[in-house]
This record gives structure tokens, C-alpha cells and sequence, in this order.
């Protein structure tokens, strides 16, 4: 179990006020806030270890160096990884995406082939597909998602051909909170012989990941999402994929030799890591890692899990409050993604905000399954180890005050 | 309660009675300008058409979604430049664009636009003056360009 009381302690962000209210940070699934014990190893990072990592012979050279590998075995073990060389370390789940773009798909892709994705993507995991579609001639295919914010398997079964040479899906929707049937979209792609790339910025932060299990090609993910700075993500590769792909960015540390006319690669993870690296926020990923291996991701799905139960109760019950995504909890991750009838999600998020509570508005970047459910967008509440069941009665008083003072339909607040 | 005058602040009765009016909401057919205009930040978009005679705004009118700030204020926008010559009307937009962005008191604004003065307290919250300004920006670039071909004689 979670004591998230005694967690927040760890977190000093959690004693601001907003407007003068408590700060209830509900954002989570935009990013989360860091505990002191991850900022304390970036600042031990610049005051003790900082140099540049991998060609110094220099002992503070050697100790960065060090500080980056451990954190790298640290993610290879969060995710049951083979061999921490299959994790590269990038920006975020966005840069890890594009890097498969142009180092498999250019290199790997011609007109006719396909590759699908989901009508619940972020935006992250479209965009570079389309450019890389509109390079290669390929085409774009995506599973539909059903009034429910499930993804409509049946379809997808359909959809997936041995022209598919890539399914890439998110593994848990960050605008809805549905958690995807992961393995069984694997075992389609599998079964026709395509690759297959999982977004798991809003699964590996949440819930246990198996990538040895998955058996997936790829898995990208962001630090920041899971008490991690900002600035560092994953790219996890299957080895033999990862060696047959060319580098991405060329420049120092991903080179093996380099003549004026031509130059050969480093070996994994390096091929993919050019110029220096972002060593200090890898180092405190690291820190991020150690935090949640402590606590336990069965206690942190069990976590959330209390937390949106309470909080979907809570929504049900009050009029004029269209709740998005799955009924069902075992498909939930912890997303509360909403509505007030007559209301702008931009107006509720400020309104909320006027309360202390953040919660983000918008499109979440999904603008193409807000178009399939016929909505401008959301107001979206997301939940993490250190929000409390008191936040989720603030979140409902808050809501109740919200509707009423915008008045009409929701207005018979109890 | 601090939040609560803020909200209140923001979101002035008079702000809600135009998101709530529906007033110079729709589509003008035919039209001399055409406009549409989207805030890339929250995907809202606005749509304006405004009809014009003897060289004066004679209507607009306004569709699309948006929060209270985005519609309120396309509202108002609506209700204070019909009636302006067109050059008047430009300038009513940048005198308005001004207050927003602070760099003119909203005690400094043109009479015409005195009902917009509700939107000041919009100018406190940074992320949500570009809901304000959408429309008025959308509408200045629609009158920069050609009156639409399909509009009526002058």
C-alpha cells in the first residue's frame, strides 16, 4: 500500500499554494513533480561528478560516465529489458519516436507499405509518421476507437495485413486513460509479420512493463512523466533491429572512426546517442527509478486505481458531467477526462485553477479522436503516487462549485 | 475567499450574459469579408463574416466554439464595430489589442468599445488573452485581405 501523506513529503512542490488555495496538482499525465530525492541527485550530479562522459580518462569523466550507465541498467530493469545496451537515452517519447521514423522507417520503407496506427494517438505518434508517409509513399492506417474509448479490436484484426509493416499504439490513452489490450494488439502484428512500436509515456509511469514479456520492437517513454526531469527519454530497441537501423543524428560518441570521406558507427546504445549527452537529468532518471522500484508498481497501479474509482464515483453523481473513456477499471489507467455541459474545458481549467486544483484542458494533443467523439476536447484530471483522497473530494467539491457558478444545466449541484 | 473574487473578476456577469445570448452568432450570406481564425493552443476556432455598406461595418456575425472568453468577447467585438467605418473599425481592433496586452489602460479605450472593458480582467491571466484576442485578430486579418468575390455590389 501507499502512505501518498507520507510520500509528499518527499515532494516540496506539494506545500505551494495557488490563488492562495492548497495546490491539488491533478496534471499528472502532462508531467509530474520531481521528489527531493531526484532533484538532491541532480544537484549532486553538478557538485560533485559533473564532466563529459565517455572519452575522458579523467576520474570525474569516469564517474559520470558511470552515474549514466547505472541509470541506463536502472531502465533496463524497470522494463525488463535484455541488455541495458537495447536502452538509448533521448529527449522524450517524442524524439524516441521520430528517431524509429528515420532510422528504421526511412531505411526500412517503400511506397505500398503500411503502417497503422490508432485514432487515439497523441499527436507524437502521428506526425512523424505522416511526414514519414508523405516522404516514402506509405500509407497511414489506424484503428478505430469505439464511443467508449476502447479501441475497437475487431477492426483492428481487419486492418492488420501483411502490407502492415509497423503497428505503433499507445499503450494507455493519455487523453481518455483507457488502457490498451497491449498484448493482444502485439499478437496481430506479430502474427502478420509486422513490427511493432508501443507509446508507454502513459503506461510505464503507471503500471508494470515487460518488454521480455510484450516482446514489442520498440517502447518509448519520458522521464518527466514519472518523477524524472524533464528533457530525457527512452528509446527501447530490440537488439538485432536496433544494429541492422542506421544512426539518426550523426556526430561525436556515435562514431567508431572517422576519416574525411567516410566513418563507422559506435556500438549500441551509442550509435544513437551523438554529441553529449543530457547526463545529469539521465543520472537523476535514475534517482526517479530507484523511487518508484522502492514503492512498487503493483502499489502504484492499486494506488490510482482507489483514486479514480473515488473519483468516477464522484463525477457519476453529479448532472451534466460527460466522463470519457471506459467504465470498466481494469481498462483505466488513472485519467479523468471530462466535461460540463454549456462549458469551454479552457473556462473549467481556469476556474479550477482559481481553486489551487490544476488540471489540464484542451485537446491533450489528440485532436483526431476528439474529432471521432464529436468533442472540442476535455478537462482532464490524472492522478499519481502522491495525490490523496482528500484531493479527489476537493477535485468533486470543486466541480460541484464549477458547474453551479457557470449555472445552467449541471447548476443542480447537491 | 482570494479564488472566488477572481473568479468573479474574470468571468464578470456581463461576460457570461454574452456567451450565454447567442448574440451575433451565425453566418452572413453573402458576405464581403470572410475570415476564419484558429488559436492553435486549445484548437478553438472562429469563423466571422461581415457584410459592409457605404464604407462602414453593417453587420458581423461569428461561429465556430469556444470558451466563455473566446465567445464573449467575438460577441462584444460584433456589437462595437458594426456601425465603424472600415478604417475606424482597424483601428477599434488595435485599441483593443492594446489594452489586452497592456500596453494601454482599459480606462484609455475608444467609447466605442466601452462595454469591452469586462474583458480586462482577462490581462491577469496570460494564457487566456489569446481566447480574448481571437476574434479581433481574425477580423483584422480578414479586412486586410480582398472583400471576398462572392459579396454583393458596393
Amino acid at each position: 500500500m501507499i502512505d501518498a501523506k507520507k510520500i509528499r513529503e518527499d515532494f516540496p512542490i506539494l506545500r505551494r499554494r495557488v490563488h492562495g488555495k492548497p495546490l491539488v496538482y491533478l496534471d499528472n499525465a502532462a508531467t509530474t513533480q520531481k521528489p527531493r530525492q531526484v532533484i538532491a541527485a541532480l544537484t549532486d550530479f553538478y557538485e560533485n561528478h559533473n564532466a563529459n562522459v565517455h572519452r575522458g580518462v579523467h576520474t570525474l569523466s569516469d564517474e559520470a560516465t558511470q552515474l549514466v550507465e547505472d541509470s541506463r541498467k536502472k531502465v533496463a530493469a524497470f522494463i525488463n529489458a535484455p541488455k541495458p545496451e537495447t536502452v538509448i537515452f533521448t529527449r522524450n517519447a517524442t524524439e524516441s519516436i521520430n528517431l524509429v521514423a528515420h532510422a528504421w522507417g526511412r531505411k526500412s520503407l517503400s511506397a505500398g507499405d503500411e503502417i497503422l496506427l490508432t485514432e487515439m494517438e497523441h499527436h507524437s505518434n502521428i506526425v512523424p509518421w505522416q511526414l514519414l508517409a508523405e516522404e516514402k509513399g506509405v500509407k497511414l492506417g489506424f484503428i478505430p476507437v469505439r464511443p467508449d474509448g476502447t479501441l475497437d479490436l475487431e477492426q483492428a484484426a481487419r486492418l492488420i495485413t501483411p502490407k502492415t509493416k509497423l503497428l505503433a499504439f499507445t499503450a494507455a490513452s493519455n487523453a481518455l486513460g483507457t488502457l490498451n489490450a497491449v498484448e493482444k494488439l502485439l499478437a496481430l502484428a506479430k502474427a502478420a509479420g509486422a513490427k511493432t512500436l508501443v507509446d508507454g509515456a502513459q503506461w510505464v509511469p503507471h503500471l508494470k512493463t515487460d518488454v521480455t514479456r510484450w516482446d514489442c520492437d520498440f517502447l518509448v517513454f519520458s522521464a518527466h512523466k514519472m518523477l524524472g526531469p524533464t528533457g530525457i527519454g527512452v528509446l527501447y530497441g530490440k537488439e538485432a533491429l536496433l544494429e541492422s537501423m542506421d544512426p539518426f543524428l550523426g556526430g561525436g560518441d556515435m562514431i567508431s572512426q572517422v576519416s574525411l570521406e567516410r566513418s563507422t558507427y559506435n556500438v549500441l546504445p551509442y550509435k544513437f546517442e551523438a554529441g553529449t549527452p543530457n547526463i545529469a537529468d539521465a543520472v537523476a532518471f535514475g534517482a526517479a527509478l530507484d523511487y518508484l522500484s522502492r514503492l512498487g508498481m503493483d502499489a502504484v497501479r492499486a494506488h490510482e486505481l482507489e483514486l479514480t474509482a473515488a473519483a468516477l464515483k464522484i463525477f457519476s453523481e453529479q448532472e451534466g458531467v460527460p466522463v470519457y473513456g471506459p467504465k470498466d477499471l481494469a481498462q483505466r489507467g488513472g485519467v479523468v477526462s471530462f466535461n460540463i455541459d454549456g462549458i469551454h474545458a479552457h473556462d473549467i481549467g481556469t476556474a479550477f485553477d482559481l481553486e489551487g486544483v490544476a488540471v489540464r484542458a484542451g485537446h491533450h494533443c489528440c485532436q483526431p479522436l476528439w474529432a471521432k467523439l464529436k468533442a472540442a476536447g476535455s478537462a482532464r484530471a490524472s492522478f499519481y503516487v502522491y495525490n490523496t483522497l482528500e484531493e479527489v473530494s476537493e477535485l468533486g467539491r470543486v466541480l460541484r462549485k464549477t458547474a453551479a457558478f457557470f449555472g445552467k444545466p449541471a447548476a443542480a449541484a447537491r | 475567499m482570494e479564488g472566488d473574487s477572481e473568479l468573479q473578476d474574470l468571468y464578470r456577469e456581463v461576460l457570461l450574459d454574452y456567451f450565454r445570448s447567442g448574440a451575433h452568432k451565425g453566418k452572413l450570406d453573402p458576405a464581403d469579408y470572410h475570415a476564419h481564425g484558429l488559436n492553435p493552443v486549445c484548437g478553438d476556432e472562429v469563423e466571422l463574416t461581415v457584410q459592409v455598406k457605404d464604407g462602414k461595418v453593417f453587420a458581423i456575425r461569428f461561429s465556430g466554439h469556444g470558451c466563455v472568453i473566446s465567445q464573449a468577447s467575438s460577441a462584444m467585438m460584433a456589437e462595437s464595430l458594426e456601425g465603424a467605418t472600415l478604417p475606424r473599425a482597424k483601428q477599434l481592433v488595435g485599441a483593443f489589442k492594446d489594452m489586452m496586452l497592456s500596453k494601454s489602460a482599459p480606462e484609455a479605450m475608444p467609447p466605442e468599445l466601452e462595454a469591452v472593458n469586462a474583458l480586462a480582467g482577462v490581462r491577469k491571466f496570460a494564457l487566456r488573452v489569446k481566447c480574448a484576442t481571437l476574434a479581433w485578430n481574425t477580423l483584422l486579418q480578414g479586412l486586410e485581405r480582398q472583400p471576398a468575390a462572392s459579396g454583393p455590389e458596393k
